[in-house]
């Protein structure tokens, strides 16, 4: 039998025998980070129905002197609440969402057909309270137009004349694209996935092996380095690979759950999203593995090691932070950088946008270059002496 | 047979090995002896190949170290200074996957292991695995690893390191099992009586430089003292003649 499959078999089994790990690398890893989402989904989805189904709770204050206002309120389905004692404080405190305060005056203005004021009284940096106030603002709106309508009808007026432009909305997004800007964090978990499944084998095969002090007489034997590597790479790969494959799975599974389709979001999660996002991923599971073990055989201990790798998997989540917060056109040149490439290609094939083949193919391509160039620097490391040497 | 002819090995500006030259034959036991940082770990890393020596050759039955140090490891079993197991796997394991590396076919694994573990007395442990291992028991695991593959040489880096007194009694009696069956036997000690009781040859290396390479009987005539620890101190010691 060839080294490189003794040594991949040997860390396959060794780390298999490892319960815990088997369990953090296989389950938790590929199964929480999905379980996470969906709830975040849940949630953010519950909210948006939330706001529309569910009566505004609006806690008034003065509202005897509008009782006509009040009345046309509750048919819009707002809940009127007593007053607080204090309606800014309440805001404040998170006590209510949004205030409305009608002074005394109101009647008098109102009865000389000027305009009345009414205050509302909000936080608007508390998203969802802001969401609230919106809902006011827009059901106030809506009484104040109406009743200057039949104003002018009185005065014989046509109730056109305010208005000089019409104005029609046309929404280019679908439901897909809609539900695609909460999933641009998607792609992050499954590359989480992978770096978790290869992390303890990574460090372990390398640092690890030093540290126990079994990387010398294994060194010893008549083999040549670049195969032992090679078995230990496979192996952390293969474990990378398998956490990745049941974490799309697991989404697949999962995301058919989601209530996205309440607020009017369709997902493209079948066969051609698993494959494709399958396909990309591949080969930059093997290049985080390896640039794991890089890291890992680099540094001086375990403990070292385990500094490094978890520092590195900060990066892959730069481009998913990146597209959460800002909006970014696809460009042919992101193909061809390894993750953003599965970033790009991975939100594309949720929205149900057409990704051409040649971006399949550069982003694979590329992903697989710099496989190569970080496998060479890996066996440069495993070259050195120093390697075998423990402190 | 290990010949060492001339061999250097510095890192960065410290030497380690400064034109050690010696040479181990078939049958014989030979001792490195040396007191600590004397060189001797670097000078066997280089004989297995783990490092390559700055200048010198070293040879293993007949075969340049430098040009095939495949070759040479196929024909040398070694117990280096670190002698860490898989603790996840069992004693047998640990055996057979070096005996695998070797690409040795799984009935001759299994034969010689069942020849090791009985040899080194270790059947009540081999099925287990060697986490909580003692001291003792995980030498016992690392040399039968180390000679799975039958070498014709077996070089040993301080093999009775923390070693109690029956497993040192044992170790040296598997030593002398190991000359008598024919092999090149290499060991390195800071131990005296060790070296004393088991070598037909002592090279005592100091400084990275060989002081001396006789039988323990010539030393102790070429240095004129009556014991063999007083030779020694005179060797390695201020004497500056000798040492130079």
């Amino acid at each position: 039998m060839n080294a490189f499959v003794v040594v991949f078999l040997k860390e396959v089994r060794e780390n298999l025998r490892d319960r815990r790990t088997v369990l953090n690398t296989l389950l938790t890893g590929p199964l929480f980070a999905p379980f996470i989402f969906v709830l975040l989904i849940n949630t953010v989805v519950t909210q948006e129905l939330d706001k529309a189904e569910k009566p505004l709770p609006l806690p008034v204050v003065g509202a005897q002197y509008a009782p006509n206002l009040i009345a046309a309120l509750k048919q819009q389905n707002v809940e009127i609440q007593p007053a607080p004692d204090d309606a800014e404080r309440a805001v404040r405190e998170q006590d209510a969402d949004v205030v409305l305060r009608i002074g005394a005056d109101y009647a008098t203005y109102w009865d000389k057909g000027e305009p009345a004021q009414v205050e509302m009284i909000y936080d608007a940096s508390q998203r969802f309270a802001s969401a609230q106030a919106g809902r006011l603002r827009a059901l106030l709106d809506q009484y104040s137009e109406r009743t200057g309508a039949l104003r002018l009808l009185a005065r014989g007026l046509s109730p056109k004349i305010l208005k000089s432009l019409t104005l029609a909305e046309r929404d280019q997004s679908t439901p897909q694209s809609r539900a695609s800007q909460l999933f641009s964090m998607l792609p992050y978990f499954f590359i989480l996935g992978g770096f978790v499944g290869g992390m303890a084998l990574a460090i372990d095969t390398t640092s690890g092996e030093r540290e126990r002090q079994s990387l010398e007489p294994l060194l010893a034997n008549p083999v040549p380095r670049w195969q032992i590597l090679g078995g230990k790479l496979s192996a952390t790969t293969t474990f990378a690979l398998t956490s990745v494959l049941l974490s799309v799975i697991a989404f697949a599974v999962v995301g058919r759950f989601l209530p996205t389709a309440k607020i009017g979001m369709t997902l493209e999660i079948g066969p051609r999203f698993a494959a494709g996002a399958m396909l990309v991923m591949l080969p930059l599971t093997a290049l985080l593995a390896n640039l794991q073990t890089l890291v890992a055989a680099f540094a001086k201990s375990y403990r070292e090691a385990q500094t490094y790798v978890s520092l590195l998997m900060f990066v892959p989540a730069i481009p998913s932070m990146m597209f959460s917060f800002v909006p970014i056109k696809t460009q042919t040149w992101m193909y061809a950088v390894p993750l953003l490439s599965q970033q790009v290609i991975i939100t594309r094939l949720l929205r149900g946008d057409f990704v051409p083949l040649s971006g399949f193919a550069l982003s694979v391509a590329c992903t697989l270059g710099a496989l190569a160039l970080v496998y060479a620097a890996a066996t440069l490391v495993y070259r050195s002496e120093r390697l075998a040497i423990s402190a | 047979m290990i010949e060492v002819r001339d061999l250097h090995k510095a890192f960065g500006k410290v030497v380690a090995v400064d034109g050690a030259s010696f040479t181990a034959r078939d049958g014989e036991i030979t001792g490195l002896l040396g007191p600590n940082g004397a060189g001797k770990t670097t000078t066997l890393r280089c004989l297995y190949t783990l490092m390559q020596p700055d200048a010198g050759a070293v040879a293993v039955d007949g075969i340049d170290a430098t040009s095939d140090p495949i070759a040479v490891r196929r024909r040398l079993g070694v117990l280096p200074d670190a002698r860490g197991l898989y603790k996840r796997l069992t004693a047998r394991e640990n055996i057979a996957y070096f005996g695998r590396l070797h690409g040795l076919d799984e009935a001759t694994i299994r034969a010689r292991s069942d020849a090791a573990i009985a040899a080194l007395d270790m059947g009540d442990i081999a099925e287990r695995r060697t986490e909580g291992f003692s001291q003792g028991q995980r030498v016992k695991t690392a040399i039968a690893r180390a000679l799975i593959h039958d070498p014709n040489n077996v070089i040993l880096d301080e093999p009775t390191n923390g070693l109690d007194v029956m497993a040192t009694r044992a170790m040296r009696e598997f030593l002398k099992r190991l000359k008598r069956e024919g092999r090149c036997v290499l060991f390195s000690s800071h131990i005296m009586q060790e070296v004393a009781a088991l070598c037909d040859r002592i090279v005592v290396i100091a400084k990275g430089r060989v002081v001396a390479d006789e039988s323990p009987d010539a030393l102790r005539a070429q240095t004129g003292a009556a014991n063999l620890e007083d030779a020694f101190v005179r060797l390695i010691g201020s004497d500056e003649g000798l040492a130079a």
